[in-house]
């Protein structure tokens, strides 16, 4: 059900402190997220084009990944163009398209395909592990990282157990339907999920307890401090201001 | 249900994000260390959901689940649900960094509340009106979050009104079936293993229902 498939790779960017990755993915989209000159975002587009270039990423995947986020923005392009009053750009039959709505739907779909390409291209390239303990790296709170790492294993028994119970109710003849029962056995599978997962939860918390667990992760993989991760993140910064002033330039 | 990334402006990205930081700086506050495991169940579960698709007539939707979640867990329903959120962002794009504060407060703030209100009624209660909560539990956190989200776009843009109400308009039917599912789910915890529910979730010691 899950993979990670662009966490496997050797380019320049896997091979980046994970923590600069992260920062400067945090910056990038921030930044992007409060462009509104289509120039800037068609700028801003091209670095997160190049970024999903630089990382050797398969350009397949990732544009099934963007497929999935566009599906979104299609109900703004649905809606938009028709709704959004002033300058009429035509007009086709019942219909008026209004440039106001084209543009606004327009600088949508630029924003989020730049954000995301960049969020696959700096962070979905690290593996799991690497991101908790990064994560925690960065100062955020303990609990909080403990909470995000045990929620990843279990996504993996929750989907087990799920499969689980899933064959065996369509071994007793269950079909999915619009029905009272469909819905009451849906409800029965999730309740059995919880129940069996918070045994299963128990059992692990107590082994990990019993191996000396005291709530801290440790990564196996080290970073080594190298100029790349300093060049790295000048060149987000620079990318960056030449993302706001291009969108100062253009907003005269 | 989610906003994705580019549409909002950046004081809604903003207030968004604050409020979901508080909200979960409380829950992180009440959340008990050895707590964390079952709450990652939870947060696991909620991530699944998204891909458990039931039927609705000729089409089918994906469960949300944020109504369970608040009703087992409290206020640490904003850090499970933070988590869960950002998951989904990693694998799937669903949402992302920027929108990470206003997708987690529009899903979590709702559970919270129906955490507060009904909670209380589910343990206390048997028979219709545990049920009833039960119902009103799922139902309306779908609804609220749907508010909440339509609230988001309307102050993001005045021109996203008519996305705002056709998106809560197509999560009708997914009130009523989170409702449902809700409603049953609940109550075979409650046979089944109601410490589920009572004490070992009881975040919240001033509850008085889990302390007696």
């Amino acid at each position: 059900m899950l993979s990670e498939p662009f966490s496997i790779g050797n380019s320049v960017i896997h091979r980046i402190d994970p923590r600069h990755r992260i920062l400067a993915a945090f910056l990038y989209s921030v930044v992007v997220a409060v462009l509104y000159q289509l120039q800037a975002l068609a700028l801003a587009t091209a670095f997160s084009g190049l970024l999903v270039k630089t990382a050797g990423l398969d350009g397949k995947a990732v544009f099934r990944r963007l497929a999935l986020v566009n599906g979104f923005v299609a109900l703004f392009w649905l809606i938009l163009p028709f709704t959004a009053k002033g300058d009429i750009l035509f007009e086709a039959g019942p219909l008026t398209v209004y440039e106001a709505g084209v543009l606004m739907a327009l600088q949508i779909t630029l924003k989020s395909n730049a954000i995301i390409m960049a969020f696959i291209s700096l962070v979905s390239t690290m593996s799991f592990s690497t991101l908790g303990y990064a994560l925690r790296s960065l100062k955020l709170p303990h609990k909080l990282v403990f909470l995000f790492i045990l929620t990843y294993r279990y996504i993996f028994v929750i989907e087990q157990e799920y499969r689980k119970i899933w064959r065996s109710v369509k071994v007793r003849g269950f079909s999915p339907a619009t029905s009272i029962h469909c819905y009451k056995t849906y409800a029965y599978m999730i309740g059995m999920i919880f129940v069996r997962a918070a045994a299963r939860a128990d059992r692990v918390y107590r082994a990990m307890l019993c191996r000396g667990f005291n709530g801290r992760f440790h990564s196996l993989s080290d970073f080594p401090a190298s100029g790349k991760n300093g060049l790295f993140l000048f060149i987000a910064i620079v990318c960056t201001v030449l993302l706001v002033s291009t969108e100062w330039y253009f907003h005269g | 249900m989610h906003i994705s990334e580019g549409i909002l402006t950046w004081p809604v990205l903003a207030s968004g994000a604050a409020f979901a930081a508080a909200g979960t700086a409380v829950g992180l506050k009440k959340l008990k260390t050895e707590d964390i495991p079952k709450t990652a169940i939870l947060s696991a579960a909620f991530f699944v959901a998204s891909l458990i698709h039931v039927p609705i007539g000729p089409a089918s939707a994906h469960l949300i689940l944020n109504g369970i979640v608040g009703l087992l867990l409290g206020w640490a329903a904003f850090p499970a649900i933070l988590v869960a959120l950002f998951l989904q962002a990693l694998f799937f794009q669903y949402g992302g960094i920027t929108t990470l504060g206003v997708n987690t407060l529009l899903m979590a703030l709702p559970a919270v509340l129906c955490y507060l209100v009904f909670h209380p009624l589910i343990i206390k209660k048997d028979g219709y009106t545990a049920s009833a909560a039960g119902f009103a539990g799922g139902f309306l956190s779908v609804l609220f979050s749907g508010i909440i989200l339509a609230a988001f776009l309307i102050f993001a843009h005045r021109a996203f009104t008519e996305v705002a109400y056709f998106i809560v308009s197509i999560h009708l039917p997914i009130m009523i079936i989170e409702g449902i599912i809700t409603m049953f789910c609940i109550g075979f915890l409650k046979k089944v293993q109601p410490s589920l529910l009572g004490s070992v979730y009881g975040f919240d010691g001033s509850n008085p229902a889990i302390t007696k």
